[in-house]
């Protein structure tokens, strides 16, 4: 692998691969952290020492009860939903060669969430299985819907087309799911703070079934960075290299809906995410998808874990939705990509 | 090039303009439907009754049913017509922002106004539960003011491509989005059911006062659109152009987009936010009577209202006794029509 040399702040350093290997490791302890703190902190005020207590020697008191079966899931939620979005969106951007792009403002992510909705509307929410099945549904029929569009507008799959396409989608979805919230009165009342993004109150079993999906899509990501990297130069520069170029992307793809499906199917849409973490990442690490897919799983993690955290206690004893938190940060961002991105 | 333009000129007052030739048959023809959609919306409900017999009713003719006058006067009427008006004002509204940005993508739910007129009206009545009616369509202007000014300084560069314009507005659509649901989620609003139909945008429950209350809005603003867009054809060939006709572009410009912000912030305090009729309504208008703003205006207008009648109309029966939101049905059709567009615009 070529050795890229850069200055940063005057000082000269390498960016080789035990340096990116030291990184990621630094980052998971980094991420580690982040659960830890996001178990301590909240709403109720629980000394360190009881949380290691809580998960060692467990003795059914309140403070106890509350670590294991409220923070404990909800952490470990938030760190993987945070991971798998983010991955989801880097995904989406080194396929598409579009900075703009993430599962929210494809409207990926609106798919899924009216697809549970109108399970929860069809079959109430006793039916939890169903519940990933149908997210799957949706955010692949929506990709597929967003893909075909945007290639037909000018100049085809153009990083435009494809964000305007998606924002288009993701007013007729979301304006669909409302309809359906309100045509039922019960539908409403148990998903509606799921629906602004949240992994408050999140149902653990559910996790437990969603996880082996979200593990495969990262396990596939991960193994796709080498290709991804390729294409990323070109769809003919990465066909000159002999990949093919039409397997690579219907498996990303593949990835890309496991990854966001379960994501909206536990947490409902939480946007932003894969849209402002690959920026991050890609402005520390450059280029190469191969580190690029695990740094924005980490960073992804410590994220949503912050968000979390922030979305607790800013309002404590209330609590945000923290979709919110990651729209009011992420949106700005977004609207600058947009100025400065976007070609005249 | 044999159009033809139909010239009025008054004597008395210093007014003269040109109308499109097919613009007077098109507008009564508007009308008659009109009247039909409003006689069948105000017939539709729990208790049916016959289109004739409404337009009895209204006009105060003896009926079969000693009932009807009061569903039809206090219940439905007013709901019917808050939903015309509405659509009127969204349909100049849309028009306008066309015309000045010369961009026929452009729509104020998909520039993001009407969600900042929305949180504007959101806030109010979180933070300020006692606040009178009228103080709604106020805060809902100055949200969309908020929002027009930031579109203005984020995305509108001179000669700059309409699709700029798109995403910053939906970027700022998602962020007037996410804090209303923190306002939402702070002000424990009781009834959220009740919030979530009105931010869909919904006629339901409109009655006499929301008329009032809208109307002079409409009065003043209507006839103001229209006396302001005889510059929108000026302004619509281009800055320099206009300047060399004459025209003081910043100050029509300007004028012109608080006349669309103040039609957005009256509309969607009284009914929400009803997507897409700023953006369908101008389009088909022009198919009609073609761009020339003075005709253009009154025709979009009209069919802006028709829209939301028959939207309000569907959206009550397609899943009888419940009630769809008009805003949900506009949306469900402007979309697709919005992509449509979108891709029919390849040589843009």
């Amino acid at each position: 692998m070529a050795r890229q040399n850069y200055q940063l702040i005057g000082v000269r350093f390498a960016r080789s691969q035990p340096l990116l290997l030291i990184g990621l490791v630094l980052g998971i302890l980094v991420m580690l952290l982040c659960l830890v703190a996001s178990i301590a902190w909240g709403a109720a005020e629980i000394p360190i020492g009881k949380v290691y207590t809580a998960l060692t020697a467990f003795d059914g008191s309140a403070d106890h009860l509350i670590i294991r079966t409220v923070r404990l899931p909800r952490s470990l939620i938030a760190m993987l939903v945070g991971a798998a979005l983010a991955v989801a969106g880097a995904l989406i951007q080194g396929l598409t060669r579009n900075p703009l792009a993430d599962p929210g403002i494809l409207g990926l992510e609106a798919g899924a969430a009216l697809a549970v909705v109108v399970v929860v509307f069809l079959f109430g929410t006793s039916s939890l299985s169903a519940y990933a099945g149908f997210a799957f549904l949706g955010t692949a029929v929506t990709a597929a819907v967003v893909y075909l569009i945007a290639s037909l507008g000018r100049g085809g799959l153009t990083p435009m087309n494809l964000t305007v396409a998606g924002a288009a989608l993701y007013y007729l979805l979301s304006s669909l799911t409302t309809g359906i919230l309100i045509l039922s009165q019960q539908t409403l009342d148990e998903i509606r703070f799921w629906l602004a993004g949240s992994v408050a109150g999140t149902d653990f079993t559910l996790f437990l079934q969603v996880l082996p999906y979200i593990v495969v899509g990262l396990i596939v990501a991960f193994a796709l960075g080498r290709q991804i990297t390729a294409l990323n130069l070109g769809e003919d520069v990465a066909k000159g290299l002999g990949q093919r170029t039409a397997w690579v992307k219907a498996t990303a793809a593949v990835s890309v809906v496991l990854l966001a499906g379960s994501s909206v199917s536990i947490a409902g849409p939480i946007g932003f995410i894969g849209l402002v973490v690959p920026h991050i990442v890609r402005f520390f690490i450059g280029l190469d998808y191969r580190w690029i897919l695990p740094y924005a799983a980490v960073v992804g993690a410590i994220f949503l874990l912050v968000a979390d955290i922030g979305a607790r206690l800013l309002i404590a004893p209330q609590e945000l939705p923290v979709g919110v938190m990651t729209a009011i940060v992420g949106a700005p961002f977004f609207i600058y990509l947009a100025r400065n991105k976007v070609k005249r | 090039m044999n159009k033809g333009w139909l010239v009025i000129r008054s004597r008395a007052l210093p007014v003269s303009f040109r109308l499109d030739r097919r613009v007077p048959a098109v507008l009564f023809s508007l009308l008659l439907v009109t009247l039909a959609a409003v006689a069948l919306n105000v017939g539709q409900g729990e208790y049916p009754i016959p289109p004739l017999d409404v337009l009895k009713t209204i006009l105060g003719l003896p009926t079969s049913n000693p009932d009807y006058p009061f569903i039809v006067n206090t219940l439905r009427l007013p709901r019917t017509l808050v939903a015309y008006l509405v659509g009127v004002g969204l349909a100049i509204s849309g028009t306008i922002l066309q015309g000045i940005t010369r961009n026929p993508l452009a729509d104020p739910e998909i520039i993001g106004m009407n969600a900042g007129a929305s949180l504007a009206a959101v806030t109010l009545i979180v933070l300020v539960p006692s606040a009178p009616l009228f103080a709604l369509p106020l805060s809902a202007f100055s949200g969309a003011l908020v929002v027009a000014l930031l579109i203005y300084l984020l995305a509108w560069d001179r000669g700059s491509s309409p699709i700029r314009l798109i995403l910053v507005g939906v970027g700022l659509n998602l962020i007037a989005r996410a804090l209303t649901t923190l306002m939402i989620t702070f002000g424990e609003i009781n009834n959220v059911s009740q919030a979530l139909v009105w931010l869909a945008g919904s006629v339901y429950g409109c009655r006499w006062e929301q008329v009032w209350s809208l109307l002079p809005w409409l009065i003043i603003l209507v006839p103001l659109a229209f006396v302001l867009a005889l510059q929108l054809n000026a302004l619509n060939l281009g800055d320099d152009v206009a300047r060399g006709l004459g025209s003081r572009v910043e100050w029509q410009r300007g004028l012109l987009l608080l006349t669309s912000v103040a039609l957005i912030g009256a509309s969607v305090a009284t009914a929400g936010t009803i997507a897409f009729v700023g953006l369908i309504a101008p389009h088909l208008g022009r198919q009609l009577v073609g761009s020339t703003h003075e005709g253009l205006i009154p025709t979009a207008a009209m069919i802006g209202g028709l829209i939301v009648v028959v939207a309000d109309l569907l959206g009550r029966t397609l899943f009888a006794p419940i009630e769809l939101p008009c805003g949900a049905i506009t949306a469900t059709i402007g979309a697709p029509y919005f992509l449509y567009l979108l891709v029919r615009n390849r040589n843009e």
